[in-house]
């Protein structure tokens, strides 16, 4: 018992680095923007997709394969920014930003629908199916790249955002946008490449889950997309770190208690939510709100 | 007397025109299944009138309240389920069935209490992801408990009219669900309770300052959305005879209110009419459609409805179409004159922003 409580952990934890990856995307666009970016899931969705396409139709593996699909998941998310979010204004700005991103996730997934159509697909290659006996445990080699790509990237956002002139202009629009604007910062390109960064980053988290997650189609991305909020929201909005850490935490969580009650597991998981926000209404590593309404 | 009645002539004009527009609306929603008798098509009418409860509902809380829920589904199928469940555990059959109406409801409130409590302590993003993260809980409480029957689903054989009756039948229930919804709706907006309600959207810490119990408020309100909507659920489960996990707790449900709400316009009880009577029937056509079957051509088409909508109006179709309308009769000139061409400069410097902007930018040539 102790064991396989044991293999739980180790398996939430490294889960947990693939939903992290997932997930960093999500809390930076809400940090930057303060809008819920609903098309996140079904973003996840369409990179994973990219390189099921690269995989089987050219033959790039894995992981050469992000070095395109990065750069175009990343001009997907300028291009929804400039067309879509760029124009939203005024008080029911939040409401009006989940309809569009909702709508952007559905002719996604309509699009996807139509090429792909609606079976189920998995990423294959040989280190996902192969594994590696680390202190008695057996961990497939895709769990262990995911899980150091995820610190990897979730420490280069850090460099970016505390490291460079673009993330300080970064951080000063989280803080206050219209201050940021009156010192001078172009508050739409940061927006848009903070848009296209977020959005990037799921091109690397669309090919961990679907490497990972025993089959995806296109209408994958809600069950998705509640889960990342779910992890964001544990970890307050906006944290980067803390997206790693609620991802593991959640992940761990749900892996230890499908021991025991497999079916009630992802219940367990929403729970530890509304538990957490009982107690911390702001979440782990979420700040008291800046702004008010 | 008659000098009173005079000056009161124009006011009466107004007030006589809508409401004879409101019985005149009455009239031909009451004939509507006279008229058309094809279960076919009086099936469009039965989820029309369906839907608009559900968004008067919503709006009830979330149009007075601000509050985004997007887990009005967790009512929906509690209600569904709630109903299924009594039925077959008591016995009931016939039209009997519709006196566990009030039950359902106080299922509904019941359910709504401590979802409230949890979840009114956040505001805005974090209160809607809360609001999902509960109807998530519910669904899978919908697959997951002994009495929901899993993935299966509950059936409801409890009535048995003919296929036309049965229609037209569920066509007059749901009416009077729609009428009680828009008419509470409508008391909630006259009332002091409706008032501290979007005292709250507009800024709850002044609210509160200002001595709004805001808890209370919003709790009342959510509890009274949550009840309503817990009864429309199990007229629905009566009507479709049969609810599952997926269809009861349907995750596309919320976010169509949404879009219905703000399609005809956020925050009025007629914008929630009109978004629930032009999305529900079109979208149930085109799943109708040949061409469209498949599903993935009728999905990209209502996301780019969606689109439009939200990036060209807005604000909705009411809001804009009576602008247009202000415009119009005015023949450019505003109908209200802006706080800046009126107030000393001191007031014009205190006045907010919104309404000098409103004022100036649709018709700037007037304002001379």
């Amino acid at each position: 018992m102790t064991r396989e409580i044991l293999q739980a952990i180790v398996d939430g934890i490294l889960t947990g680095g693939v939903y992290a990856l997932m997930a960093v995307g999500l809390t930076l666009i809400f940090g930057v923007l303060d809008i819920i970016n609903i098309a996140q899931g079904v973003l996840v969705i369409l990179g994973a997709y990219l390189s099921y396409s690269l995989l089987t139709k050219a033959h790039i593996d894995l992981f050469v394969g992000l070095l395109i699909t990065v750069p175009a998941m990343f001009i997907i998310g300028v291009v929804i920014h400039w067309a879509f979010i760029r124009r939203l204004r005024g008080s029911e700005r939040t409401s009006m930003t989940l309809l569009v991103t909702y709508a952007v996730a559905l002719i996604i997934e309509g699009v996807l629908y139509k090429i792909y159509g609606p079976n189920y697909v998995t990423l294959n290659a040989s280190y996902t199916t192969n594994s590696v006996k680390v202190f008695g445990f057996y961990i497939q080699y895709i769990y262990i790249y995911g899980f150091i790509l995820a610190v990897v990237l979730v420490l280069a956002l850090y460099a970016l955002l505390y490291r460079t002139r673009f993330g300080r202009s970064v951080r000063a629009t989280m803080q206050d946008e219209t201050a940021a604007r009156l010192v001078g910062i172009d508050v739409n390109r940061v927006g848009a490449l903070t848009f296209g960064i977020g959005v990037a980053v799921t091109a690397v988290g669309g090919m961990m889950f679907g490497a990972t997650s025993g089959g995806f189609n296109p209408n994958s991305g809600y069950d998705l997309i509640s889960r990342l909020l779910a992890i964001i929201i544990l970890a307050g909005m906006g944290s980067i770190g803390g997206a790693l850490v609620a991802s593991v935490f959640m992940l761990t969580v749900e892996s230890v208690v499908a021991v025991w009650y497999p079916t009630w597991s992802i219940v367990v998981f929403y729970a530890a939510l509304v538990l957490v926000l009982v107690i911390r209404p702001e979440g782990f590593f979420g700040q008291k709100a800046v702004r008010a309404q | 007397m008659s000098e009173h009645r005079r000056a009161g002539s124009t006011v009466n004009l107004g007030l006589a025109l809508k409401l004879g527009g409101l019985v005149l609306l009455a009239a031909i929603a009451l004939a509507f299944p006279q008229v058309y008798t094809n279960p076919a098509i009086t099936n469009y009418g039965v989820f029309a009138m369906i839907f608009v409860t559900v968004v008067c509902a919503w709006h009830i809380f979330s149009g007075n309240s601000g509050y985004i829920s997007v887990g009005q589904a967790v009512f929906y199928g509690s209600g569904a389920y709630a109903m299924g469940t009594a039925a077959e555990h008591w016995h009931v059959t016939g039209t009997t069935t519709f006196a566990l109406l009030p039950f359902v409801g106080a299922v509904g409130a019941l359910i709504a209490v401590p979802f409230g409590l949890i979840a009114l302590r956040v505001r805005r993003h974090t209160f809607i992801v809360i609001t999902i993260a509960f109807f998530f809980i519910f669904q899978l409480m919908a697959y997951n408990l002994p009495f929901t029957h899993g993935t299966s689903g509950m059936n409801a054989p409890f009535l048995t009219w003919s296929p036309t009756a049965f229609n037209t039948n569920f066509y007059y229930i749901a009416l009077a669900c729609a009428a009680a919804t828009i008419a509470i709706a409508w008391l909630i907006r006259r009332m002091r309770f409706g008032l501290q309600l979007r005292a709250i959207r507009d800024d709850e810490d002044r609210a509160r300052g200002l001595g709004v119990k805001a808890m209370r408020v919003k709790l009342t309100a959510f509890v009274i959305s949550g009840a309503i909507t817990a009864v429309i659920g199990s007229v629905w489960f009566l009507y479709t005879t049969q609810v599952q996990p997926n269809t009861g707790f349907d995750p596309l449900f919320d976010l169509t209110i949404v879009l219905m709400a703000f399609l005809g316009g956020y925050g009025l009880i007629s914008g929630a009419v009109l978004g629930a009577l032009i999305i529900e029937p079109g979208t149930l056509w085109l799943n109708t459609q040949p061409q469209f079957s498949g599903g993935y051509l009728s999905e990209i088409l209502l996301g780019a409805i969606f689109l439009v909508v939200v990036l060209f109006m807005p604000r909705g179709i009411i809001p804009t179409a009576g602008e247009y309308l202000t415009r119009l009769r005015t023949r450019g000139r505003p109908a209200v004159i802006p706080a800046t061409a009126t107030g000393t400069p001191a007031a014009a410097g205190s006045a907010p922003a919104a309404p000098v902007r409103s004022g100036s930018s649709g018709s700037s040539g007037g304002t001379r």
